[in-house]
């Protein structure tokens, strides 16, 4: 079992220009490893963050679009692995933090806690490259190759809960933050056009 | 009025879907509904300069729009209203928190032909509107082919806007 933190500091050294998507406690977490105008924070609605990659995998082709979902958050939405699968971008990778509770919800057990395989949906859902982590060294040896992996990729990091960020939610999501994100944006969009 | 619809009675679904081409919507997100199916979803399948991304759930075609909007590309989510009402939070929480440009296109299953939308005897067609005016949602009712020239100025003006935009048609559109 790994820490949530070191996971997403080493996903942070290799993220490169990619646009990352977040939800709840590892957004929290994120924005504070890795600070970036294109971190797009999916808190939203929950379990949308997978389909909101999606959508950007299919409007910045040329750009890698990383996702970094709760696995209560991915139990909201999983018919989107089927989704993704189907329009297979290449340019999408797949990471479930999978901590078994709703962290950002008093830690309550996920359904199947101690059942559930995030890697076997992905695997029967039609996903390009399927693996999983248990340890922090596996992860930094195979994480470079993975994270260059024709998608859609998915990985289930198998983690501890995170340490407790204060949940600040209009850090995430408030009108400035939206701003400066559409104004990334644009300027990527108006480079590829 | 009859359930069974005559010709006359049926949407133009080759109007629509150059309006929906004349407004720029080149990326349809969509679940069938038996409304739109024959008229819009099959031959906008068939259409290669339409992307048809075809989901399993509405509300992942909400955030699917949304997120194509953010990266400036016009785009549709076509499905029945019973997917609406099953997509509304993310309706909620990101077309409308976010304010962003969702176009939602809409077909109102088991409508009587040429009934306003509230006045019909079906609930699940009579409560389509007020639920989204309690959500400050815009809506454009196409119920003849006269309304379909009203899709692309609604569609621009969401853009314009930045804010959610919810087509329904009031009748089965044939191809």
């Amino acid at each position: 079992m790994m820490s949530r933190t070191d996971c997403l500091k080493e996903i942070a050294i290799l993220r490169g220009d990619a646009l990352v998507v977040a939800v709840y406690s590892t957004a929290f977490e994120w924005i504070g490893i890795s600070p970036h105008p294109l971190n797009f924070l999916s808190i939203g609605a929950m379990g949308q963050a997978s389909s909101s990659a999606l959508g950007f995998a299919i409007g910045l082709p040329d750009r890698r679009i990383i996702v970094l979902d709760g696995d209560g958050s991915l139990l909201m939405n999983l018919g989107s692995l089927v989704t993704i699968a189907g329009v297979a971008p290449a340019n999408l990778t797949h990471f479930v933090c999978q901590n078994g509770c709703y962290e950002a919800n008093g830690d309550h057990p996920i359904p199947g806690q101690d059942k559930v395989s995030f890697t076997g949906f992905a695997r029967a859902a039609g996903y390009r490259v399927v693996t999983e982590f248990f340890d922090l060294d596996t992860l930094r040896v195979a994480l470079p190759d993975f994270m260059q992996e024709r998608g859609p990729s998915f990985a289930a990091l198998h983690v501890q809960a995170g340490e407790k960020p204060t949940l600040d939610y209009s850090l995430m999501d408030g009108a400035d933050a939206r701003r400066a994100f559409q104004a990334s944006l644009d300027v990527i969009v108006s480079h590829s056009s | 009025m009859s359930l069974h619809s005559t010709t006359t009675e049926l949407l133009n679904g080759r109007a629509i879907i150059g309006a929906m081409r004349e407004a720029g919507l080149r990326t349809v997100v969509a679940l069938p509904d038996i409304t739109t199916s024959a008229g819009l979803l099959w031959p906008i399948s068939k259409e290669p300069d339409i992307n048809l991304v075809r989901i399993c759930k509405e509300d992942e075609g909400v955030s699917i729009c949304a997120a194509l909007a953010l990266c400036r590309k016009r785009s549709a989510l076509l499905m029945q209203q019973t997917g609406l009402f099953d997509s509304l939070n993310a309706v909620r929480g990101i077309a409308m928190e976010y304010k962003l440009p969702v176009c939602m296109f809409v077909g109102l299953l088991g409508k009587e032909p040429g009934v306003p939308p509230p006045q019909n005897k079906k609930y699940s067609v009579r409560v389509v509107q007020p639920v989204l005016d309690v959500m400050e949602v815009p809506t454009l009712c196409v119920e003849d082919d006269g309304d379909i020239a009203k899709i692309v100025p609604a569609v621009d003006r969401a853009y314009a806007e930045s804010r959610p935009l919810v087509v329904l048609f009031g009748r089965k559109v044939q191809p």
